[in-house]
């Protein structure tokens, strides 16, 4: 079905961008606080009136909207259009409403901030390209979205740019992204050019359907190994992940938003998006489901340990995304948009919770100077543990639902190992979840007399709730094991992903075993942070080796610096210096100053010092000029 | 009579022009170049004659003057510098060789 008013998704973002660039300085605090969230509530409404129109459209329905022929260049032809199905909807949905209580968050967070408009204008873009990037109908829209929601986060990340660690934090994600665009951009020309040899070059999402099954094997492999290699970079997979846990630097609002429930997530989203040309290649869906579980385990295990409250929920968003791919990877992909989603709501509400926390603190963000905070921030102490529960993965909360599924289907699709890991990654999942709740709201205080910890104010508190409640009842409402509410919604777009029937015994025992793997994550954080701690100092001192390796990150940082940043610099300093100084610059100057003074050289021969010599040349001269003039005279 | 004072200038000019390539004496050169002077003297009275205008004994009133003028500075640089360089012969005036 065409519906031009589709486009009114992308407009009212687009609109609160551009009144809030240009207009919100001069018109104030409360104006910008107004048209911020209100332009984000508007698409959202506008998505739940097409969603109910899409309902009457059968599962295979959708609703499109041509807006403009955007590259017409010989056989190639890319309209600016966009398409709500059944995944794109849903998509805008969690992008939408989750983007607008985060927007209503940040009225609170960022009050009396002197970049308050600024603030809002760059999250408005957030969104509007985040929303081109879901609703693109073809690769090169979504790239388009996808450099976007980039930018945006280069901006926001950098956002108290006067601060030089921040502003490096926000290049770091910058460049580390750059990387994995090249993926996806070598991904997008090799489907164009695979679709050129086959038929027409195309990058529409509905063409390539056709188009993939045509193509050679290898060819397939390769598009989608690059464009996986895109989706590492953007969601923060092994080996690009170092961006995100530096991208706290931005406002936590921003961290909640950008860098846990929706940017984070589009890598994700793509593959589960391109799903009939990641099941024509089984290997890449090896090679997204085992970088997955790779990355699920190792950031879990460096969440063990870390002390700033944002970077343990850093490395738990990476550990997350991991489980999603994990999902994409084996074929399940409604159950990977179903973590993404319970994700969405758990892990927004977990850094609203945190940001909360470190707004009552004054900016503190050092859990080891926190504790005790559980009667000073009521409310903020109840949804953390709402949250809490859900990432945990303890029943009935969301977090439970999205991952057993997950896990599960890698277990029925015959990937066991991923499985073991995945659950190995779970219990380190509880385990730094409590702790981290442990350390920050139980136990006596560990701050200074000089902070006065105080609850954030209802504009931040009223959020957190609704999303507390999404935590709650997200997981049994939209993904009940066999009765799930989002597999059956996104039937039609997942034609190709893993089938399991029956064999409920082993998903109740998997299910039952997962549990226990949770509850006894909380149990040894517990014997740890509430009843022994003096326990995690001993067992630092017993495992030093271990301690230190997970401490300092396994040194990744230190090891892409050596390897790949110095190199890179010693390299462009070679050029700069042999090259560009020694051949260019000074090449070009000593050319200039030797045929200067080789002319000299040649010239000063002429004057002789001799006045004879140069009276001899002036009447020399005198004659040609009358010899010439006598021979125009005569002819 | 034109015609042959025309040709005295021509000679004049000659005689100075080979002079002032050809000496070595630079006081001889500076005669040399009075030569060549006056044979365009010559031609202006030629010619104020030939033709009854008065610009040409005007201009050789000028010359004559200038050319005072310059023999007066001449003798002196000349002078000058015989003294300090110790000879009379042009071509070892150097100093200003490239």
């Amino acid at each position: 079905m065409e519906d031009a008013m589709l486009r009114l998704i992308l407009l009212f973002p687009l609109a609160g961008f551009l009144f809030n660039a240009f207009l919100g300085k001069r018109a104030g605090e409360r104006v910008v606080s107004w048209v911020g969230p209100a332009s984000i509530f508007f698409s959202f409404a506008t998505g739940v009136y097409f969603m109910s129109q899409l309902a009457g459209l059968g599962e295979h329905g959708y609703i499109r909207d041509v807006i403009f022929t955007w590259i017409a260049s010989g056989e190639v032809s890319i309209p600016f259009s966009i398409v709500f199905d059944h995944l794109s909807g849903w998509m805008v949905l969690v992008v939408t409403g989750v983007g607008f209580l985060i927007h209503v968050y940040s009225i609170g967070y960022m009050h009396g901030d002197k970049g308050y408009y600024r603030y809002f204008a760059y999250l408005n873009l957030f969104v509007f390209m985040m929303l081109v990037l879901v609703l693109g109908s073809n690769l090169l829209l979504m790239f388009l979205g996808w450099e976007g929601v980039g930018l945006c986060s280069y901006l926001l990340i950098g956002f108290w740019f006067t601060e030089e660690e921040r502003a490096r934090a926000g290049m770091k994600a910058f460049i580390v992204n750059r990387i994995g665009d090249l993926g996806f951009i070598l991904g997008i020309a090799t489907l164009l050019w695979g679709s050129a040899v086959v038929s027409h070059p195309t990058v529409e999402f509905s063409q390539l359907q056709a188009v993939v099954p045509r193509l050679p094997e290898w060819v397939v492999l390769a598009a989608t190994l690059l464009l996986f290699v895109g989706a590492t970079g953007k969601s923060a997979q092994i080996p690009l992940y170092v961006w995100l846990p530096d991208a706290m630097a931005g406002p936590t609002p921003v961290s909640a938003l950008i860098h846990a429930a929706t940017m984070v997530t589009a890598g994700v989203y793509m593959v589960a998006r391109m799903n009939f040309a990641y099941s024509a290649a089984p290997l890449a869906m090896d090679v997204v489901a085992g970088v997955g579980v790779a990355t699920a385990f190792f950031a879990a295990t460096m969440g063990l340990v870390a002390t700033d409250i944002k970077k343990v929920l850093a490395y738990s968003t990476v550990s997350q995304l991991g489980y999603m791919f994990v999902g994409v990877g084996v074929g399940a992909y409604a159950g990977g948009m179903f973590h993404l989603t319970t994700h969405a709501f758990f892990k927004a509400l977990l850094f609203l919770g945190a940001g909360s926390v470190i707004h009552g603190m004054s900016g503190e963000q050092d859990i080891r100077k926190m504790g005790g905070l559980k009667d000073k921030m009521p409310w903020t102490y109840r949804v953390f543990l709402i949250e809490g529960l859900a990432l945990a993965g303890i029943p009935p909360f969301a977090g439970f639902f999205s991952k057993d599924e997950i896990l599960f289907k890698a277990f029925a699709s015959g990937h066991k190992l991923i499985w073991a890991v995945g659950i190995a990654a779970a219990f380190m999942t509880a385990f730094y979840t409590f702790r981290l709740i442990f350390l920050v709201f139980y136990n006596t205080p560990r701050y200074d007399e000089s902070v006065h910890p105080h609850e954030s104010p209802p504009v931040m508190i009223i959020p957190m709730a609704i999303l507390a409640v999404l935590s709650f009842i997200g997981g049994f409402v939209l993904g009940f094991p066999h009765h799930s509410l989002i597999e059956a919604f996104m039937e039609g777009v997942f034609r190709h992903g893993v089938e399991i029937h029956g064999a409920s015994g082993l998903e109740m025992g998997l299910m039952f075993l997962s549990t226990i793997v949770a509850v006894a994550g909380w149990a040894v954080a517990y014997r740890m942070y509430v009843v022994d701690t003096t326990l995690p100092e001993k067992i630092a001192q017993r495992f030093k080796a271990a301690y230190a390796l997970l401490f300092n990150r396994y040194w990744v940082d230190e090891i892409y610096d050596t390897l790949f940043v110095k190199t890179y610099l010693g390299i462009s300093d070679g050029i700069m210096r042999y090259i560009v100084d020694d051949v260019i610059i000074e090449g070009f100057l000593n050319t200039a100053a030797r045929t200067s003074l080789g002319t000299g050289r040649q010239l000063r021969k002429l004057q002789t010092g001799d006045v004879q010599a140069y009276g001899f040349a002036m009447l020399a001269g005198v004659l040609l000029v009358l010899a010439y003039i006598v021979w125009r005279w005569a002819t | 009579m034109f015609g042959e004072l025309i040709i005295l200038s021509a000679v004049l000019f000659a005689v100075g022009a080979v002079g002032f390539l050809t000496r070595r004496n630079a006081f001889v050169v500076l005669m040399s170049l009075e030569l060549m002077l006056n044979a365009a003297n010559v031609v202006f009275v030629a010619a104020s004659k030939q033709w009854g205008g008065p610009e040409g004994l005007a201009s050789v009133l000028i010359v004559i003057a200038i050319a005072a003028a310059e023999a007066a500075v001449a003798l002196a640089a000349l002078l000058a510098l015989f003294r300090v360089v110790g000879t009379e012969k042009i071509d070892e005036w150097r100093a200003l060789r490239g």
